[in-house]
């Protein structure tokens, strides 16, 4: 266990955005399943960044920061799976360029009560043909809708996996990421079989 | 309008007296384009070195990411544990890089992880 490493090996980093509006339960879910945190990284927004809409309120401000916060997940000592919780209003999207890039997929959270909410980013992902699901987060009492119900409302494609979840725990967590990725790998197979 | 009460910033809950652009004299885009919040980086040994020397050639943000970077840390990992913006991280990331202080891994942004990684990654999920 020398002090010195003269060839570091440095593992192999993947990302899932976890995307929604505020309050949808993005963090919740991360710190579910990350083994850390979960931590907060702020960017800075400038001007050039925010487009001409929403500096309303922040009176004498030119520059504000946005805040992500994310999750780590160690799957092999040579490979490490990141969540990062995005905003999903539609002033944040020069970010999702920057998360989308390169991104295993995206899952994104969808609360019954404002279903609307969650158009932009899906929008956002299929003209990115960043593959995702839909997880709905059924924290709150209230009618628990079908999945079918919510991609009849939200329009989706049948091959795109909807699921109801519950960010809070554990292992409704993991089997949305499980979910998003056995979704992404029969895309990375055209000789896959259906599902 | 003025409130010199609440503007006065000499105090001891003022926060950084150093904005994150002065730390890496105004500059906001990294030379090192690649560098992601997922790209992974370690101090090298010089930097080791160089950090606990602390010279002059470092500003101290660079002095504490090198020492934060004995290990492997991610772009999003220094950011929050060191309290900078990830722009700012990224821009002293590059000139570290450039001094041979740091060696940097990233994540091909041109094209989905392999189908070899996908399968780690849903094996290492079922696993948690």
């Amino acid at each position: 266990m020398g002090s010195k490493r003269s060839d570091p090996v440095l593992p192999t980093a993947v990302k899932i955005l976890i995307a929604g509006h505020f309050g949808v339960g993005k963090t919740t879910l991360v710190g579910a399943v990350s083994e850390i945190g979960p931590l907060r990284t702020e960017e800075i927004l400038t001007d050039a960044g925010v487009g001409v809409d929403d500096l309303s309120g922040v009176e004498s401000k030119t520059t504000t920061t946005v805040a992500m916060d994310f999750g780590r997940i160690t799957i092999r000592e040579d490979l490490v799976l990141y969540l990062f919780g995005t905003p999903g209003q539609e002033r944040f999207s020069f970010l999702w360029d920057e998360l989308a890039v390169g991104a295993l997929g995206a899952v994104v959270m969808a609360d019954t009560r404002r279903l609307g909410d969650s158009f932009t980013v899906i929008d956002y992902f299929e003209a990115r043909r960043t593959p995702f699901v839909v997880a709905v987060n059924c924290f709150h009492d209230g009618k628990i809708y079908e999945p079918e119900e919510v991609r009849l409302a939200l329009g989706l494609d049948a091959g795109i996996p909807v699921l109801l979840c519950d960010a809070r725990r554990r292992e409704s967590s993991k089997a949305v990421l499980i979910t998003l990725v056995r979704h992404v790998l029969l895309q990375s197979q055209p000789t896959g079989r259906p599902a | 309008m003025t409130d010199l009460g609440r503007d006065a910033w000499l105090d001891g809950e003022a926060g950084p007296v150093v904005r994150p652009y002065a730390m890496i004299s105004g500059r906001t885009r990294p030379t090192h384009a690649e560098l992601d919040l997922i790209s992974i980086v370690i101090a090298t040994g010089s930097g080791t070195r160089a950090a606990e020397r602390a010279g002059p050639e470092l500003n101290p943000e660079a002095v504490r990411i090198l020492r934060f970077c004995h290990d492997p840390m991610s772009v999003a990992e220094i950011s929050a544990h060191l309290d900078l913006p990830a722009g700012t991280v990224k821009v002293l990331l590059s000139d570290l890089i450039d001094q041979n202080f740091i060696a940097s891994r990233s994540p091909a942004l041109d094209a989905r992880p392999a189908h070899q990684i996908l399968e780690a990654v849903m094996h290492g999920l079922q696993a948690l």
